[in-house]
């Protein structure tokens, strides 16, 4: 099972883990920024855990390209059942963290079981879909449905995670196109979707919570009420155009440390970078993210099998979600919803799942041209 | 398997549409708005604390402060980190109209990171009370602001004036650009004329603040420079004493070192209370005061013209001295009155002064010996001299816009009035009745050149300040010397209109004068007040080497002998005492009682 061969090293995807690993870094001493203190001798340790962090998602990701990926299909449903049982063990048990029950502890150790389940997810949806035959039947598609997303969207909405739930459908629905769906079922979906969408929307909008109702408010009307929760968006649009073109130079970025820019080192770190690099500086970073992106599509265009294909295409649609909309949200280009920009956020449990989604990505191009065993 | 190639190509184009988006949105935020944002973000994290500049002290001309500085608090709002939601529990929290608040926070223009003063000279209570409240309303500041306190009230108001905010123009004005928005500017009086002088240079607090403005590091300070003090010619013994005097009565009161023109003492009265605008004046509060019938806002002693009434029979005198048509032995005969082109014209007392010459004539203010001089002088000789005393135009003195009073000759009448000049109006002229009109100050001014021998000076407020002469009376000193003499008869002797003005301290020279506000048969002491003649004064002493020269105004004070010349004494004497005048001849009197 664990086989590190000489082709093993000369395939190896150097163009994604060094991208990925400028990224990190570049989150590290921009988190480093946004938290430092101003007043003397207090000192910030987020950089230096997100460090740790890093640390222990190299070796997690070189752990997770050592084995052929294969074997993550074929124990995909164990693994599928033990995510589901922390999601519940999390609504059962889980402590209050930011008015919301994401977190697990066990012993001095905080996470967030969702992070990895998105994995889980990923790889349970991509295997199933691999094993079923194309184009999805009615029936396959429902089973899909109810046993993979329902049942887990659900816990997520609970927690409420509503980012990480709507991601899962978003997979979903990708994956399942990807797949390729009878026209007639896919004109039929459309057409369900279409009819159900303002009952849909009143009941989400009776589902969210007053935060979330807010959140999108604000966005609506940004300039409505400054104080409030559209001061985030507005925070964040100064934020970045006060950058300009080259930006205020790094540690001189004066929105974050000022304490003016909430979430500054987790979901609006790219703010405190565009207000620190400029234009310049922000190009950079986002097309090292369509690097990583468009890396990923090719991976799981050349993928050896139906279910490398869709691991590699899952996750990088993942990526490409957070991405968008994070950096869309921090742009004021879509409401505040709370979800972190991947490889830069503080946050541990999500650098190490993502770096673990790189490890399976690099392994699925990594072993392109390997036989079945 | 191809076909799901071509699908994950496509979403490669996606991806590349969405970074452009992305990269296009990155554009319009830091290239195109970059300025903007750049702007906001610096006004963000700092905030520019203005620190007032204490004002200059005015003192009087023997040092005492008439003024105080003291501080108050005031409560301001930040409107960028304001919820506007909430400013109906705002205005129950302060206790103002809500209107109010939403007509300072509407404002344009206005920076959502300065302060907005809401409401000012709050009590230590209500301090408290919205400190324990503050953490409701987001952006609720407590300042302390600087405020004038007026030690003598509304003592000399006319003269030390008020503070208030600047009105429009003002804030357009560059002089007063300096000026922090929430600042008082002098806006009357001396406070007003100095005001450049005594307000002094704000100072300047950079803090850097959070989103909660909470102040983390300052990042500069300028301390502010003190305004100047400044010294005024005013003398608040005589000042006080005059008030005082006065009562309740409405009138004016100038008084002026007649070898410098420094004003010693103005009162305009109903006056104000300064107080009331030092910590902002209310709107209702400032209507009452333009809208009171006693008009308090009204200085009297530059802004209301009268007809001098017997004043002006110095004048004549002077006049018909100069231009050689009577020699101080020339005499006349008075019977209560002459007739003339079918008119009565009476003598104030109607039994008649008998045989009088030009000293009894100015002693007892015979109306029918000036009657005669006015005869033999013709209209535009006594224009000629009653212009030379400054009479018809401006002192100069630039308190308040000043009135320039009406000295009538032929040319004005056929100007005005499309008439030609009666000899009767002549008459009247020559006791200072009819068309001749002047204010408090132009008097003080013309006793004053009477006082220092016939020299016009423009009024000022600063102690010490250079003379500026503003013009030279026609007339010889010997005919001054006449003239003064006999004014000091109108005290001094018996039968004098003056005598309530006599003074056991000092030697006084003065001249009564009533302005008739209607033509009254019988006593005006039963009259109604509001149809009562203005009473005048005019004075100086000590008779041998002036040293203070004034004019008094009672509105509707019936006879200038009976009501305004006890106010002339008590000023005069509330001067002198302090004076180094009054300083040796105290010495002489303690002397004379160890004899």
């Amino acid at each position: 099972m664990f086989r590190i061969d000489r082709r093993l090293i000369k395939n190896f995807d150097w163009i994604t883990f060094s991208v990925v690993i400028v990224i990190v870094l570049i989150g590290i001493i921009t988190i480093y920024s946004a938290t430092r203190p101003l007043e003397e001798g207090v000192s910030s340790r987020f950089y230096l855990k997100q460090a740790l962090w890093l640390i222990l998602g190299v070796l997690a990701l070189f752990m997770m390209v050592s084995f052929d990926y294969i074997w993550l299909g074929r124990y995909s449903i164990h693994l599928f059942s033990l995510g589901i049982i922390l999601l519940i063990t999390v609504f059962i048990l889980g402590r209050v963290g930011m008015g919301a029950q994401r977190w697990l502890s066990i012993g001095p150790i905080s996470f967030q079981p969702s992070e990895f389940f998105k994995l889980i997810y990923i790889i349970m949806l991509s295997y199933q879909l691999s094993i079923m035959n194309s184009p999805l039947s009615t029936i396959s598609l429902f089973r899909l449905f109810f046993f993979i997303v329902f049942i887990p969207f659900i816990l997520l909405i609970k927690q409420p995670d509503l980012g990480t739930g709507l991601i899962t459908i978003l997979i979903f629905l990708s994956l399942t196109l990807a797949k390729g769906l009878h026209r007639k079922i896919t004109v039929l979906l459309v057409i369900i979707g279409l009819i159900s969408l303002p009952f849909l929307g009143s009941i989400l909008w009776e589902g969210l919570r007053d935060y979330q109702k807010s959140r999108l408010i604000a966005f609506l009307e940004p300039g409505g009420d400054p104080t409030g929760i559209g001061y985030h968006i507005n925070q964040s649009k100064i934020t970045v155009g006060s950058g300009k073109f080259f930006g205020k130079g790094y540690l001189n970025g004066t929105q974050g440390p000022f304490r003016f820019l909430p979430e500054k080192h987790t979901d609006f770190i790219f703010a405190v970078f565009a207000e620190e690099w400029g234009f310049i500086g922000s190009f950079f970073l986002l097309s090292l993210y369509v690097v990583l992106i468009l890396r990923g599509l090719n991976t799981a265009r050349n993928a050896r099998d139906d279910f490398g294909k869709f691991l590699a295409l899952g996750i990088t649609l993942m990526f490409l979600t957070y991405f968008v909309v994070n950096v869309g949200m921090t742009l004021g280009m879509m409401p505040v919803v709370g979800i972190p920009l991947p490889f830069m956020s503080y946050g541990g449990t999500a650098l190490l799942s993502n770096l673990l989604a790189v490890g399976l990505l690099i392994n699925v191009r990594t072993r392109r041209f390997e036989l079945f065993h | 398997m191809k076909k799901e190639s071509e699908r994950i190509l496509r979403i490669s184009y996606i991806v590349i549409a969405a970074f452009l988006l992305l990269i296009m949105r990155l554009w319009q935020l830091q290239i195109l708005q970059g300025n903007k944002y750049r702007e906001l973000s610096e006004v963000n994290r700092l905030r520019i604390i203005t620190i007032p500049a204490p004002r200059g002290i005015l003192f009087d001309r023997n040092g005492i402060p008439l003024v105080k500085n003291s501080s108050y608090y005031c409560v301001s709002i930040i409107y960028g980190e304001f919820n506007s939601g909430k400013t109906d529990l705002l205005a129950k929290l302060l206790n103002i109209p809500i209107e109010e608040i939403r007509e300072k926070l509407n404002k344009e223009g206005l920076s959502p990171f300065t302060p907005i003063r809401l409401k000012q000279g709050l009590t230590f209570n209500e301090v408290a009370y919205i400190e324990s409240r503050r953490s409701d309303f987001p952006g609720l500041i407590i300042e302390v602001d600087a405020s004038r306190e007026y030690i003598y009230g509304s003592i000399g108001s006319h003269l030390i004036g008020y503070l208030g905010k600047p009105n429009p123009s003002q804030f357009k004005d560059p002089a007063f650009k300096d000026v922090p928005p929430d600042a008082f500017i002098g806006q009357w009086g001396a406070e007003m004329l100095f005001d450049k002088t005594l307000r002094g240079t704000p100072g300047e607090r950079v803090i850097e603040v959070d989103s909660l403005g909470r102040e983390l590091r300052l990042l500069k300070e300028n301390p502010p420079v003190k305004g100047e003090d400044i010294r005024l010619s005013l003398d608040i013994n005589l000042q006080k004493g005059a008030e005082e005097a006065f009562g309740e009565r409405a009138g004016a009161l100038v008084a002026i070192k007649p070898d410098t023109g420094e004003i010693l003492g103005l009162i305009s009265r109903p006056s104000f209370d300064p107080d009331l605008f030092a910590k902002g004046i209310s709107y209702k509060e400032w209507i009452d005061l333009t809208q009171d019938k006693k008009r308090p806002m009204l200085n009297r002693a530059l802004q209301s013209q009268y007809p001098p009434g017997s004043t002006f029979k110095i004048i004549t005198a002077i006049a018909a001295l100069e231009e050689g048509v009577i020699t101080p032995e020339t005499k006349v005969e008075c019977r209560g009155g002459i007739n003339y082109g079918g008119w009565h014209f009476g003598c104030w007392r109607r039994e008649g002064h008998g045989v009088v010459s030009l000293h009894r004539a100015l002693v007892e203010s015979c109306d029918v010996y000036f009657y005669e001089l006015g005869k033999r002088l013709g209209i535009d000789k006594i224009y000629d001299y009653a212009s030379s005393f400054g009479l018809g135009k401006e002192t100069g003195f630039q308190i308040v816009t000043e009135r320039r009073g009406i000295v009538p000759n032929t040319k004005w009448k056929e100007e005005r009035r499309k008439q030609k000049w009666y000899l009767g109006e002549t008459f009247n002229t020559a006791i200072g009745q009819g068309y001749v009109a002047v204010t408090p100050i132009q008097m003080a001014v013309m006793i004053s050149a009477v006082a220092n021998g016939g020299n016009l000076f423009r009024p000022t407020l600063l102690k010490d300040a250079t003379p500026i002469p503003s013009g030279k009376v026609k007339a010889k000193p010997e005919n001054l010397e006449i003239v003064k003499r006999a004014l000091s008869g109108v005290v001094n002797e018996p039968g004098g209109t003056g005598w309530a003005a006599k003074s056991e301290f000092v030697s006084i020279c003065g001249k009564t004068g009533t302005a008739q506000v209607v033509a009254m048969k019988g006593g005006s002491q039963y009259q109604a007040e509001r149809f009562r003649d203005h009473a005048w004064f005019v004075a100086f002493a000590p008779a041998e080497k002036p040293e203070v020269a004034l004019s008094v105004f009672v509105e509707h004070g019936g006879h200038g002998g009976g009501a305004a010349a006890p106010i002339a004494k008590r000023a005069i004497e509330g001067y002198l005492k302090n004076s180094e005048f009054g300083k040796q001849n105290q010495n002489v009197s303690n002397r004379s009682q160890t004899d």
